[in-house]
């Protein structure tokens, strides 16, 4: 992937966001290019999206991540996953997205353009456009020299809503696959770590993992959730407290990688308390939880599912079997310094 | 992954439940878990709830941070305050309370203090500003107080002058000794240290088994490490036959480590010291020794550590001295949490009440 070179500047000056001839360069030259569609393209002041059937699920997410490249991925690809992701695990189908960019002043256009270029294949898998978009430039040091904000609107599978209600013991939870894999790949970048195994950060657009399971399961399927800041941990607590369930986990089959497993061994983290960009949480009917499981395994990013815990009587909250037979709580973390990460 | 999960297996572990269970014989044994780091691997590890009716695990004084009087942390404000100090220390010290402030909040009015992950990285800022006085908060166990020996030797090697160390460097041995003869906690035995034992040796423990007739087995820090060292100590209960054994073979010898115990010998003295919530227990604390009293910031700023019993509602005394589990305090969950600490147990993260609070305690 080369970014096709546009002249004038090699970086982002203050006049790209002052509205004059640069900042109409910027935008028609360079944005606009890989963003191409017959909405954006007209250059209205909204994406004019027509008459869109069936119910709309809408959402928005910033994405302020340092540094904007690392294994596995890059802020646009990330800008892209986290917005259609809110939706996928809604049961909606993404259908366009906006683009918000907050660039800082001498960011490299280059960069940018690998940036905008990762945005457009990530829409493209996604299976959504770019419709309408904004960018703003701030003075050199009020800014981290790229943050991007998404929206995304889609359209709801039809007879599918997430019920907090409908979760009931004997309910099992399902995990898409391993945790931690995103954070770890951020911070072994950030750090400059050098860890023999490389980690990937896991970031994908979950609709087409998703979708495929809420059309044939219906309401067999409770609540999804994707677990990103804070992970599994922290977003199973949300959900307890919203279902008032206890939800039991088992260590044992909480998939987490070796090499994710090696650092947090090294650095003292918790796996489940690491962010994820491609994964789901989901609470199924016991009765059908093995085969939800089957057919997320049988999709690429659901490979390494598994049924890793069940709802249980008892006051809402999280706990763990742990791998010695123990019971214990998992809580949110207190006082833990997480860095940037999404 | 290969030497981890060895040590977490779970069908090994269910083999040593069911033998502890067996040993105990449905009278629960008392144990004592010194250390502040098997304190938060059985609460992760949710070993309380897996032993409940063979063992009852209480907490001890093993976390450095608890333990430090607030007469310490007062001495260290009064010390940051001068003109031209600054001060050095381990994150987990800021924020915990004195009389009537932290590090923490005295930073944020202007306090220099930098925290630091060893010793001799205060000792290369003092070389490197000469013109300041720098002071490290040496807090720790037998543990740490090789790396504060060695970086106080360093510094007198190297001749930086502005460089001291405010001690409250403590021994294990003796506070056992004084929790074992208290007739109130009642412990059947001990799960001795595994870090504290790389120094001091398995024997170190010999003249506590013997005199107070208490078993005493120094464990390691995975889930099967610990279980294999409360098996151990219920057999010895069951036995009749208590004596000190090492189920950490792989990182503690009989002896020791002799360079480090040679080191801390020439660096310190012992001393009578102050323990928070327990009370001052002789010959417990290690004060700089007169050859590097250069080195010793009471002495150099003329700034002595008061210890006095303070009372801020909170029972962390009881909870150090495994009287009372951390929710039996009246304060806990409630006006005493992680993010605003009354007591010191709920400050460092291998503090009796931040693991308690964190994991979830029995969860009964």
């Amino acid at each position: 992937m080369t970014a096709t070179p546009v002249s004038g500047p090699d970086k982002i000056l203050l006049s790209h966001g002052e509205g004059g001839k640069r900042s109409h360069d910027l935008i028609g030259r360079v944005i606009a290019r890989h963003f191409a569609n017959p909405v954006l393209s007209n250059f209205f002041d909204s994406g004019l999206l027509g008459r869109i059937d069936g119910e709309i699920a809408f959402t928005t997410d910033g994405h302020v991540v340092t540094p904007a490249f690392f294994p596995g991925g890059d802020i646009g690809r990330l800008a892209v996953c986290g917005a259609v992701n809110d939706l996928a695990v809604c049961g909606a189908k993404g259908l366009a997205i906006s683009c918000g960019l907050v660039l800082e002043e001498g960011f490299p256009i280059e960069t940018l353009e690998r940036v905008l270029m990762s945005m457009r294949d990530a829409a493209a898998e996604a299976g959504v456009f770019v419709a309408c978009g904004d960018t703003k430039v701030v003075e050199k040091g009020k800014g981290d020299g790229i943050f991007i904000n998404t929206a995304a609107i889609g359209v709801m599978a039809p007879g599918w809503r997430p019920s907090y209600e409908a979760v009931r013991p004997g309910d099992r939870i399902l995990l898409s696959g391993t945790m931690g894999d995103h954070y770890i790949a951020v911070l072994v970048a950030r750090q400059g770590l050098s860890v023999t195994a490389p980690v990937l950060s896991d970031m994908a657009p979950l609709g087409g993992l998703l979708l495929p399971a809420v059309e044939r399961f219906g309401k067999g399927i409770r609540i999804m959730r994707d677990p990103t800041r804070g992970g599994v941990g922290v977003t199973l607590n949300e959900i307890a407290t919203s279902a008032k369930a206890r939800f039991v986990l088992d260590e044992e089959r909480l998939p987490v990688r070796e090499s994710v497993r090696g650092v947090c061994e090294i650095l003292g983290f918790d796996p489940l308390y690491l962010a994820n960009e491609g994964k789901a949480l989901l609470i199924v009917d016991a009765s059908a939880a093995e085969d939800v499981l089957v057919s997320l395994r049988e999709h690429p990013l659901g490979r390494e599912a598994a049924i890793v815990g069940e709802v249980a009587e008892g006051s809402p909250g999280v706990r763990m079997r742990t791998l010695a037979g123990g019971l214990r709580a998992v809580d949110y973390p207190v006082g833990d310094q997480l860095p940037r990460i999404c | 992954m290969k030497y981890i999960d060895d040590f977490r297996d779970p069908a090994a572990a269910r083999a040593l439940v069911e033998r502890i269970r067996r040993d105990a014989g449905g009278a629960p044994m008392r144990i004592m878990e010194v250390c502040g780091t098997h304190t938060v691997s059985i609460a992760r590890s949710g070993i309380r709830s897996l032993l409940a009716g063979a063992v009852s695990m209480v907490s001890g004084p093993g976390c450095p941070v608890c333990v430090t009087p607030d007469g310490y942390v007062d001495a260290a404000i009064a010390l940051g305050s001068r003109p031209g100090v600054t001060l050095a220390s381990f994150g987990d010290m800021l924020r915990v309370p004195g009389k009537s402030s932290s590090l923490e909040k005295e930073r944020g009015k202007g306090l220099d203090i930098r925290v630091v992950y060893s010793p001799l990285d205060a000792v290369s800022m003092a070389a490197a500003s000469p013109d300041r006085e720098f002071v490290f908060l040496g807090v720790g166990f037998e543990t740490t107080a090789p790396a504060i020996g060695g970086a106080i030797r360093t510094a007198a090697g190297l001749g930086v002058r502005n460089f001291s160390v405010l001690s409250s460097v403590r021994t294990i041995p003796e506070a056992m000794a004084l929790l074992a003869g208290d007739p109130e906690i009642r412990i059947e035995g001990f799960l001795c240290p595994g870090h504290v034992s790389t120094i001091i040796g398995a024997d170190a423990y010999r003249g506590l088994a013997s005199e107070h007739r208490i078993p005493c087995v120094v464990a390691g820090f995975e889930p099967l490490d610990i279980l294999l060292g409360i098996s151990m100590l219920v057999l010895q209960r069951k036995e009749g036959a208590p004596s000190v054994e090492n189920a950490y073979s792989r990182g503690v010898t009989a002896s020791g480590n002799r360079k480090a115990q040679e080191l801390i010998r020439e660096v310190f003295a012992p001393c009578d010291t102050g323990w928070r919530g327990i009370g001052v227990i002789p010959g417990s604390g290690l004060r700089i020794s007169d050859r590097y009293a250069s080195f010793d910031a009471e002495k150099k700023h003329g700034v002595p550590v008061v210890f006095s019993e303070e009372d801020t509602g909170c029972r962390c005394g009881d909870v150090l001295k495994g009287k009372i589990l951390p929710d039996g305090c009246p304060l806990f969950g409630k006006a005493c949490v992680p993010e605003e600490p009354v007591g010191p147990c709920m400050v460092s993260s291998e503090g009796t009440c931040a693991a308690y609070y964190k994991y979830g305690g029995t969860l009964q």
